[in-house]
């Protein structure tokens, strides 16, 4: 057996100190799948990182340019899936801006309150699936059994759990059902106190909030610089709300606040998706008592908007109309426009641009996170390995925005 | 899982035992206890999630332990659109599990690519790697999932290693073929 | 609401500025390509424009025009709330010359949109620091956003397998005919919006 003391040199005694070169994901679990992040790493500090995504590229944006205005929705509904309504309205109100159309009141209010529940669903996913990524299983079911009873109203209203298509040219498919704002207002408070009680579990775990605190700390200014919106950007201290900023539908007839973040550290952003599920639950209250029970929520215009299947039965004028409108897309004026609201990451926009015809001419989304994750790699140099994890899950990257 | 329709007591002195085929045994035991490697991409991710939440709980099917490393687990769940550049990773993942394997495709855009019919997506997983069982929804129920688990054991219980076709499910206590023979020095029980 | 920002720019710049329009509240400048980043850092220094924030930066493809692709760039600005959009055109039938300079300098941001661009529609940008494709693979060829790439021209990293391979038919069945259903835009390999 050869001594284990043999004579080294000096120099074999260290360990080599090349960096060492890593690859995380795509398929780790805590990078949802669909980003791949190679580090280089000295130690277990990182010294550089590239975040490469596109792994759930899907051709949104080609796609469009293929099916009649109306048929974008589905499409849409899978860019940001944790909160499908949000996008169903963003584009909804973008393809109205272009014909000029307003919805009724009663629409708008619909809108608002699917598009806050939808909201709710996002805050809730997200915050729970970062505990779970950081080792809290608990509250990440707890956040799922709220999410259940959100999603419960949303299957009520639209037929589908996830997947709603619901937004339509100047209105909605389905007017609200009468158990509506019973259901809401039931489930509202249950939902926030599973909140409540989750919050109170995290936030006195000393591990959660020592990975969470000072980690992934960015400053407003670059914070902007980088285009970021949402609670992303409050939580360092910028007061960028879009429904504050530039209040759509009636956001400026409810009365709600912005929570604002001190440090723009990751427990900032956990912090301030924690609120607005709250303020959520204070705009939902507002709406089920101002919004109408009664009276019309598609717009009165034949160019755009579906016959009553009655009529499309019984006279051949509405069976005319609701054919063109099938078969040849509703015509939208040709011009370009962007319009944007407030998604679940943030400023949710959407330049389209038509020729005039039945057919998008081009379709052009501006997913959120797809400049938050631009701001990632910043975030993580300079810091440990496993602080990947909870900067990664605060900016909450969803894959079918971010990589369109 | 059948109802229990028949006991066998045995009384006093008699003796009695079990017999079983070993292939039949071991397919029993696998079926109830599927490690699975969530290889999640997008939206069926969200319902994923769900099934696996208390509401709905996959662990009543023996399913629960998801296990990050391919080589610890038995099952592939493709939850979401393989896009192009996805499909090297999804093929290396799947070649590193171990025999015996099996492959669940949730959701339309792992079975056949769904509306993503374009220059980016792959058109269902099959034309990369085999597959079991595929689950139809955009996204799945969990019911629909559930059944797609269930069909999974049944196929896994028959042994049955053909690709892609699933046998329409039957209920094991009408099953001819029992697991399990009891036999006691009183004769065969029935 | 950004009219003066518009009036503010025509004034700076002049010749350079060569369209400019309003509609449903979007104001629009058509710039000079070959100043394009010299607006940029005006557009984000003046203390009355103030445009510290990138939006959206994305290409339109228009094959019957030349210059061919438009570059669009949405910026706004958080102190003073207003937004603009700017355009830039560039590259000749061929997409030759379709260069701009890079604005990661101006608002680092645009770094991944401008990766964006060039991948999906094939504008280069000059001094950018990093220019890779970032949705789809380096192996790809070609730009998809292109109004000539068909939508359904895929490039397989790893062969498919084959039927005798799988043992199964492999085949995925279309729901309807080509000429079934949608009059227009379903068939790939047309120009997908007909005339109006």
């Amino acid at each position: 057996m050869e001594p284990l003391d043999i004579d080294l040199a000096e120099g074999e005694l260290e360990l080599p100190s090349e960096p060492m070169h890593l690859n995380l994901g795509p398929s780790h679990p805590a990078m949802h799948g669909t980003v791949r992040i190679v580090l280089e790493l000295s130690g277990e500090s990182i010294s550089k990182a590239d975040v490469q995504i596109g792994y759930l590229h899907r051709g949104f944006e080609k796609m469009c340019e293929r099916g009649t205005w109306t048929q974008v929705f589905p499409y849409v509904d899978r860019l940001n899936y944790v909160s499908p309504m949000l996008n169903n309205v963003g584009y909804a109100l973008a393809v109205e801006k272009l014909c000029g159309l307003v919805v009724p009141d009663r629409c708008q209010w619909y809108r608002m309150a699917l598009g806050e529940l939808a909201r709710m669903s996002d805050h809730l996913t997200c915050t729970g699936a970062m505990a779970m990524e950081l080792g809290a299983f608990t509250p990440f079911l707890w956040a799922i059994k709220a999410r259940e009873m959100v999603w419960d109203i949303l299957e009520e209203e639209t037929g589908a759990r996830l997947t709603h298509s619901f937004g339509r040219i100047g209105g909605m498919a389905k007017p609200p059902t009468p158990a509506f704002k019973e259901l809401v207002r039931g489930t509202i408070p249950r939902v926030l106190q599973l909140m409540n009680e989750c919050e109170k579990m995290l936030l006195k775990n000393r591990i959660f909030l020592d990975r969470l605190e000072n980690v992934g700390i960015i400053s407003g200014k670059d914070a902007i610089a980088l285009g970021w919106t949402g609670p992303c950007l409050r939580a360092s201290g910028v007061d960028y709300d879009v429904r504050k900023a530039h209040p759509y539908l009636k956001y400026d007839e409810v009365d709600f606040d912005v929570p604002l973040g001190k440090k723009g550290d990751t427990l900032d952003r956990f912090l301030v998706r924690v609120e607005e599920l709250q303020q959520c639950g204070r705009i939902l209250t507002q709406i089920c008592d101002r919004m109408a029970d009664d009276g019309p929520v598609n717009c009165d215009d034949p160019r755009y908007v579906l016959p009553e299947k009655q009529d499309v039965y019984t006279t051949i004028e509405a069976t005319i109309q609701h054919f063109k409108l099938i078969m040849e897309g509703a015509k939208i004026p040709k011009g370009e426009v962007y319009s944007y609201t407030e998604g679940g990451n943030g400023e949710l926009g959407f330049y389209l641009v038509s020729d005039g015809s039945g057919t998008p001419y081009r379709v052009r989304i501006r997913p959120p996170c797809f400049q938050i994750t631009n701001g990632l790699s910043r975030l993580i140099t300079g810091r440990m390995l496993s602080d990947i994890i909870p900067i990664f899950g605060s900016i909450n990257m969803i894959g079918g925005e971010c990589d369109h | 899982m059948g109802e229990v329709t028949r006991t066998v007591t045995i009384e006093g002195n008699e003796q009695g035992f079990a017999t079983t085929k070993l292939d039949a045994l071991l397919s029993w035991a696998r079926k109830y206890s599927l490690f699975q490697y969530p290889f999640v991409t997008a939206c069926c991710g969200m319902e994923f999630m769900a099934a696996v939440s208390p509401r709905f709980d996959i662990a009543r099917f023996g399913a629960e332990a998801p296990r990050f490393s391919p080589r610890q687990s038995d099952v592939l769940w493709v939850v979401g659109t393989i896009s192009q550049r996805q499909a090297p990773v999804l093929r290396r993942i799947y070649e590193q599990m171990m025999e015996p394997k099996w492959v669940i495709a949730f959701g339309t855009c792992a079975s056949c690519g769904g509306f993503y019919d374009n220059y980016t997506t792959v058109p269902g997983l099959d034309k990369i790697i085999p597959c079991d069982v595929y689950i139809p929804g955009c996204p799945p129920r969990p019911e629909a999932v559930f059944d797609g688990l269930m069909l999974l054991q049944d196929k896994i219980a028959s042994g049955d290693r053909s690709p892609g076709v699933v046998k329409p499910r039957q209920d094991p206590a009408l099953a001819k073929s029992d697991l399990v023979t009891l036999r006691t020095s009183a004769g065969r029980a029935e | 609401m950004s009219e003066a920002a518009l009036s503010r720019l025509k004034q700076q710049f002049g010749a350079a500025i060569l369209e400019t329009s309003s509609s449903f509240g979007d104001e629009t400048a058509v710039v000079d390509a070959t100043r394009w980043k010299e607006i940029a850092l005006f557009l984000r220094d003046d203390s009355k424009l103030a445009f510290d924030m990138p939006i959206d930066l994305c290409g339109v493809d228009y094959p019957e025009r030349s210059p061919r692709m438009e570059v669009v760039l949405h910026v706004y600005s958080t102190s003073l709330r207003h937004r603009l959009r700017l355009k830039a055109r560039v590259g000749d039938d061929e997409m030759n010359g379709a260069e701009l300079d890079s604005l990661v300098a101006v608002w680092s941001g645009v770094e991944w949109l401008e990766r964006e661009t060039y991948d999906m529609s094939g504008v280069t940008f000059r001094g950018h620091p990093d220019l890779r494709r970032i949705l789809m693979y380096p192996e790809f060829e070609g730009h998809p956003l292109r109004r000539d790439y068909a939508a359904n021209r895929t490039q397989p990293l790893i062969p498919y397998r084959t039927e005798s391979e799988a043992g199964v038919p492999l085949e995925k069945l279309a729901p309807f005919g080509p000429d079934e259903g949608m009059s227009f835009g379903r068939n790939p390999h047309l120009p997908s919006h007909s005339e109006n």
